[in-house]
């Protein structure tokens, strides 16, 4: 396969005031490519062209290469992990491309997600988002056995379909308003169907949605683009679960001050 | 090189409690004032910080992606054994020893081992309360399913996202101690050298990823959890950016290198399509539940699968092991594949490959039976190859996935540096030769949330808190040191790529040193590794400066270490004269089946590092076994 390439190239990391910074789209031949590579072969394959020339290479983040780490990302002719449904990047292959295609492919684009080299993003307000609350607080040796608690089936298997996501950021990447609601709703969703996650799930609804706004994600307008981008098919219902839990949170009474009440023992 | 390896005094079953109530304390007011270094956040990484900062320790914590959530870890895919015996089924912490130790073809530290059995369950009870969404039964109990080299189902599993999810587990674990400012997070940041001093692991140069940056960080002691060194063979199941360099600069500075031959080559992965090929996915063994194994009996037979009738197949590993079957351990089936093809009757177009069946569980349970346990497997191989593996078998080969050696360790999970503990897959304790499936979460996450805590404690009760400052002299040493190699790196501006260099000692390394190992293979593997090496010095490629983000200069290191190790894994192939496990010398073999020589190499081969890896000294750490006793391993 033929192709020509037009790849965004930015040397300095982007900031509040200057997104794009030095970035523009760069054209790119490719000849030799084999449909049976995915799309980060094929990169491989430009970068090993381009350092040969005395080129530097394209930046992007990837690692495992099986659509489970979430590190890849790219923007692929306007599509998030490009044109084929629940697949990342590294998953696709060029057998999805036509001989002779042209192929636009440039990064993440976010406010809360700026530009560190070419197609490669900081993705740390997810991160933070966790620390804010995503998680259930038990310390490592305080927990009664495994099956001390049943949970139902049906629960659990909602519980595991929200935690499959991999934090890639093609949700945000893919809603006009650059919304993290996806990815904030799969984790309320998770912990909220199950019995474990349900004592602190007013406290982490607040603090989610706290530190999702404060990171500068927009809100949700109800498109569904972040879905159809998903890689890992998280349902939009997670979004309105997350809604409920943050109503419900709201609706009951804000969490007790510090002050301690009673004595220390 | 003194290797001391601490095994506590007492029965089996009580050596771990001894050990304990042996070691000393820190008390909580005092941990406070110790730091300590944790490198990598895969799941041994990530539990460990985690837990070592609820105790209240102050902890940093250093990972080369992104984010700590994004460790290797993350792809495992079966499962994680534990002793629950939830099947009533006759499993117990003593069966699940057994298994391990004659899995790993005795070839592991009895009382590791024992251990590990013993802290199974907790690490169950633990991911269940962080909330891990385990498979259940419709009573909302735990479900399970079997792996091999076992004859009980104990094998607790999410899906086919096992290593995802308990990943999650630890890091949200990881991550609520980040939000508490326990931990100091270091992501995009890689370690590139151990600093010793008087003899003790105190602190790490880095690199930070995104300014360049070096740094180095101080602390009372170092736990390194930084993962495998699979992609020493370029093409394996690891992820792209897995490496050696962690461990094999700390091997330089002092810490001996145990078993580097033994490398596990898992039977389940998809083949090879070509030659732009950057890495190989598992299938993983938990399919050969329901998938049967199988090539045709004819050579050469190019009939596609469907029309190959029963008779004219050959479900080799049923028909060789009878009562293991298509769940033999890894190294039998890929051994067993290997043979197969070299008969030539190997399947798809490059004949190596063999049939990874589902036609008759479809047939037995359902199409939507065989969906709910492997959906997203049978996706992942769809999307990969282009055929759909309901109807037609999945073609699968052996590839690099594990690699069972590491740095060496004694039972407190120290190396020979005091101060410097290794944990997870980078350290060799406890698979032996060969690790069984859904050991290597069950292991990293032992390590992490229930040896590391209490065995560091009683290290860092005999050091002053912040004895040695980042002013001392060998922090500034270390760091020249790692400035002036990516200089070197730099100024070499040769007509190779880094990606060549490594493809090559990829070959080298899977030709020579792979599924099957002689003599004359391994001393040619050694002088041509010596001649990559010195070629790479002379004619690599990097462009890009330091002060940024520079993906082939974090390559050009990583392959630079890589180069060294490669040798010193021949070597130790070499050294090592008898088969056992997944180390298969062609010399050692009874029609197939790895031969053992067990008045001779009933040890642990530990390297000490001595200038170039052709001065490497081998040490010898003598294996006893008193509960099970060595015997030919049997799956027959």
């Amino acid at each position: 396969m033929k192709l020509t390439l037009h790849i965004w190239r930015q040397q300095k990391r982007s900031t509040k005031d200057n997104f794009a910074q030095d970035g523009k789209m760069v054209r790119y031949e490719l000849d030799h490519v084999s449909p049976d590579m995915s799309f980060l072969e094929m990169l491989d394959v430009l970068n090993e062209q381009l350092t040969r020339k005395g080129e530097e290479p394209v930046v992007f983040d990837h690692d495992c290469r099986e659509g489970i780490c979430g590190s890849c990302s790219l923007m692929i002719n306007g599509e998030a992990h490009g044109p084929q449904s629940g697949t990342t990047t590294c998953q696709l292959h060029m057998r999805s491309f036509q001989d002779g295609a042209e192929i636009w492919i440039e990064p993440w684009r976010a406010a809360a997600f700026p530009v560190i080299k070419d197609l490669m993003v900081d993705r740390s307000a997810f991160d933070r988002i966790v620390q804010a609350g995503a998680f259930i607080s038990v310390n490592t040796g305080a927990p009664q056995d495994a099956n001390a608690i049943p949970v139902p089936k049906a629960d659990a298997d909602k519980a595991f379909d929200a935690a499959t996501c991999i934090g890639c950021g093609a949700c945000v990447a893919a809603c006009k308003n650059a919304s993290a609601m996806l990815f904030v709703g799969a984790k309320v969703s998770h912990f909220v169907h199950l019995p474990q996650g349900r004592v602190e799930r007013e406290t982490r609804a607040r603090k989610l949605v706290a530190q999702m706004d404060a990171e500068g994600f927009g809100n949700c307008t109800n498109q569904y683009e972040c879905e159809a981008a998903c890689p890992k098919d998280i349902p939009v219902r997670v979004i309105a679960e997350m809604n409920r839990e943050f109503v419900r949170a709201k609706a009951v009474e804000e969490p007790p001050s510090k002050k301690r009440v009673g004595g220390d023992g | 090189m003194k290797l001391d390896s601490k095994i506590p005094d007492g029965a089996i079953h009580e050596k771990w409690s001894n050990r304990k109530f042996e070691l000393k304390l820190v008390n909580p007011a005092n941990k406070r004032k110790y730091k300590v270094l944790v490198v990598g956040s895969g799941l041994a990484g990530s539990s460990a910080a985690a837990s070592l900062a609820e105790l209240g320790y102050q902890v940093e914590c250093f990972c080369f992606q992104d984010s700590p959530r994004r460790a290797h870890s993350i792809a495992a895919q079966g499962g994680i054994n534990a002793a629950k015996n939830y099947r009533n089924d006759g499993d117990s912490v003593y069966r699940l020893f057994y298994d391990t130790v004659k899995g790993g073809d005795f070839r592991a530290r009895e009382a590791n081992v024992h251990r590990l059995a013993e802290l199974s369950v907790n690490i169950i009870d633990q991911a269940v309360a962080q909330g891990v969404p385990f498979a259940r039964e419709y009573s909302g109990l735990l479900d399970n399913r079997s792996f091999g080299g076992a004859q009980v189902s104990r094998t607790f599993y999410a899906r086919g996202q096992t290593g995802q999810q308990l990943l999650l587990g630890a890091y949200s674990a990881l991550s609520r101690q980040i939000g508490l400012k326990q931990v100091k997070m270091f992501p995009r940041t890689e370690m590139l050298d151990l600093v010793v001093v008087d003899g003790h692991a105190k602190g790490i140069v880095v690199r930070d990823l995104v300014t360049g940056e070096i740094r180095t960080h101080a602390g009372d002691a170092v736990v390194l959890a930084t993962g495998g060194y699979g992609t020493v063979f370029y093409l394996s199941t690891n992820a792209m950016n897995c490496n050696v360099t962690a461990t094999w600069r700390s091997h330089k500075r002092g810490a001996g290198f145990a078993n580097p031959c033994y490398t596990q080559i898992h039977p389940t992965c998809i083949p090879v399509s070509g030659d732009h090929q950057s890495k190989l996915t598992l299938m993983s063994e938990s399919l050969r539940n329901d998938g049967r194994i199988w090539v045709p009996t004819k050579k050469g037979d190019k009939r596609k699968a469907a029309e190959i009738p029963d008779n004219e197949r050959d479900y080799y590993l049923e028909r060789k092991y009878p009562s293991f079957g298509n769940l033999a351990p890894r190294d039998i089936a890929s051994r067993a594949a290997m043979q197969v093809c070299d008969e030539g009757r190997g399947v798809g177009d490059t004949g190596l490959g063999v049939y990874l069946d589902f036609r008759d569980s479809i047939q037995r349970l359902g199409k939507d039976a065989i969906a709910a346990k492997y959906g997203n497997l049978f996706h992942m191989y769809a999307k990969i190859t282009a055929e759909d593996p309901y109807s037609q078998p999945m073609r699968i080969f052996p590839a690099v996935h594990y690699t069972m050696g590491g740095l060496w360790v004694d039972y407190d999970l120290q190396s020979t540096i005091p101060g410097l503990f290794v944990c997870g897959e980078a350290n060799f304790s406890d698979h032996g030769a060969n690790r069984l499936g859904a050991s290597a979460l069950m292991q990293g996450l032992a390590d992490g949330y229930f040896v590391i805590p209490y065995t560091i404690g009683g290290y860092l009760a005999g050091q002053k808190p912040g004895a040695v400052p980042q002013s001392h002299p060998e922090f500034g040493k270390a760091t020249a040191a790692v400035q002036e190699m990516t200089k070197r790196l730099l100024g070499i501006q040769g007509k190779r790529s880094v990606d060549d260099f490594h493809k090559a000692l990829g070959k080298i390394m899977w030709s020579k040193c792979g599924m099957a190992r002689n003599e004359k293979g391994l001393q040619q593997a050694i002088a041509d590794i010596q001649t990559l090496r010195a070629e790479f010095w002379r004619d690599v490629k990097v462009l890009g400066g330091d002060a940024t983000v520079n993906q082939s200069l974090e390559k050009a290191g990583r392959v630079a270490d890589f180069l060294e190790f490669g040798e010193l894994t021949c070597r130790d192939a070499l050294e090592r004269r008898e088969s056992c496990g997944g180390h298969f010398r062609e010399e050692w073999q009874d029609a197939g089946e790895a031969k053992r020589d067990d008045e001779n190499f009933c040890h642990v081969a530990v390297w000490e590092h001595k200038g170039e890896p052709r001065q490497a000294v081998r040490h010898q750490e003598p294996l006893a076994f008193e509960n099970v006793h060595l015997a030919v391993r049997s799956y027959k």
